[in-house]
């Protein structure tokens, strides 16, 4: 590992005044399941890091409010997965938690920079000799001529086809989330749906932050469609691994039984978190069937772009999508 | 108040397995190699390095943690414990410890103390009451010999022995 100047912080004013004074390829470092892993591997090698595991100001949450539900960005994924009011009333958010990672990670690992987990792609974290444009820009993207089983059917572009792993953020997107930041600008929200990029020609950007810029909360709008949620997480084994595919549904049913409200995106199949709109106007208004889940189910994969080893996932999220359908009907109907 | 002042190494004090620590540390250290390589603390094993294994193992204040994605700066005040810190002052074995042997939990026993540590944690966090929620919650634990069966009955017998 390269050496780094550590710095630590005990507000996020501190934080941001410290990054700011560490130069622009410091790093902000939480739980550090991504970030100090990946610097062993030295795919990252930042000269400075600021610590926010500490930041008091950053590490609560509060679910009990009547308009949105409040996630401090360096809250612990384990402590959130146990919440009884999430549990209850936004199933789908819990189980994005909990069936993420192991308990050992999630004791670590914060919601904020869960959200800026990096890609799983293999010729990323692989370094040399491997050409990838999100790790060394202009070398090229080993994995489209590579084995492809992992990478994405949306989003990709000729430079980069790496999915974004996360679980929690292809949950918060179904549920309208907002992000809350503080940089040297001061304080911003931005919808959690425009903090990721698409790679693009410029796959090292995968974010919309402003340099400097920390994530303080995670904001969710009170929904009853919480209730009718599902997090349906489809793995090479049954637990402990990232999604080969994965489905956020939420929804409410009317007085027939027909669909209200409805939100899906899918996980584990693009580039960054992927809310599926075509899917939901194909539920909306029906009742929950056999047909009109698989229909949604269809429509959410319509517009995949397989490459040479993943075409499997149209199937397997189309179903994926179908089964989380039915969860989430179950639990919306009581 | 202003964050710390940037440094290449600190010094810290911690307490392993009840123990007074104070050490400098590299910042680049995690807390696996502060444990075995200076403080002589071999029961976390270094698996993979990258946690994706779980053989490294330990408690931070009480949670369970994967030692080797633990930059060593961050435990400075911090509780460590490890498989070393479980038996009693007379070398009497802790339950679980004993509910391993019991139900032949391990062959090579490489990965034993992480799963021990984590099974621990299991049961203070009340996700042991039944097979499979300890199958789900000891998954960040890999067992390449298999003793899978053992392992979840181990963890099962000692939450059915404290009422779990």
């Amino acid at each position: 590992m390269r050496p780094f100047a550590y710095t630590t912080a005990a507000t996020a004013a501190e934080a941001v005044d410290a990054l700011a004074a560490a130069g622009p390829q410091a790093r902000l470092l939480a739980g550090g399941t991504t970030l100090y892993d990946l610097m062993k591997l030295e795919i990252e090698t930042p000269p400075a890091v600021v610590d926010v595991h500490r930041v008091a100001d950053l590490a609560g949450f509060d679910t009990s409010g009547e308009r949105e539900l409040v996630f401090g960005a360096g809250a612990r994924m384990a402590d959130v997965a146990e919440d009884g009011r999430l549990r209850r009333d936004y199933p789908a958010l819990t189980e994005s938690l909990w069936r993420a990672a192991s308990q050992q990670l999630r004791n670590m690992a914060t919601l904020g920079g869960n959200l800026l987990q990096r890609t799983r792609c293999p010729y990323f974290r692989g370094g040399e000799p491997f050409a990838c444009n999100k790790r060394s820009p202009g070398s090229g993207c080993a994995a489209q001529e590579g084995l492809d089983r992992s990478h994405a059917l949306f989003g990709g572009s000729e430079s980069c086809i790496a999915v974004y792993p996360g679980d929690w953020a292809t949950a918060l997107v179904a549920f309208d989330a907002e992000v809350d930041v503080l940089g040297p600008g001061g304080a911003r929200s931005l919808p959690l749906a425009r903090l990721h990029r698409e790679p693009g020609e410029t796959p090292q950007l995968e974010h919309t932050l402003e340099p400097g810029e920390l994530i303080t909360r995670i904001r969710v709008p009170v929904t009853p469609a919480g209730r009718g949620s599902a997090y349906l997480k489809i793995r090479d084994r049954e637990s402990y691994a990232f999604a080969l595919v994965s489905a956020a549904v939420a929804l409410t049913l009317d007085g027939d039984g027909r669909v209200g409200d409805c939100r899906i995106a899918v996980g584990g199949v693009a580039t960054r978190p992927w809310r599926v709109p075509a899917a939901e106007q194909a539920l909306r208004g029906q009742p929950v069937t056999e047909a009109s889940a698989r229909a949604a189910g269809e429509a959410a994969f319509a517009g995949a772009r397989p490459g040479r080893h993943n075409a499997f996932k149209i199937e397997l999220g189309t179903r994926t999508v179908a089964d989380a359908v039915h969860l989430a009907a179950g639990r919306a109907a009581g | 108040m202003a964050a710390t002042e940037p440094a290449y190494e600190v010094e810290l004090s911690c307490a392993v397995n009840g123990e007074p620590v104070h050490v400098r540390v590299d910042t680049r250290e995690s807390l696996l190699d502060l444990l075995r390589e200076r403080l002589g603390v071999t029961g976390p094993k270094k698996g993979c390095d990258h946690g994706q294994c779980g053989a490294c193992t330990v408690h931070l204040d009480g949670r369970r943690v994967v030692s080797c994605l633990t930059p060593a700066v961050q435990v400075a005040g911090a509780d460590v414990t490890t498989v070393e810190g479980l038996a009693g002052p007379d070398g009497e074995l802790h339950p679980l410890q004993q509910a391993f042997i019991d139900h032949d939990a391990l062959q090579c026993g490489y990965c034993t103390p992480g799963q021990i540590m984590s099974g621990l944690a299991c049961l203070a966090e009340g996700h042991a009451g039944d097979d499979d929620q300890v199958r789900e919650y000891m998954s960040g634990n890999l067992c390449r010999c298999g003793a899978y069966a053992g392992i979840v009955a181990a963890v099962r017998a000692v939450a059915e022995q404290q009422g779990r």
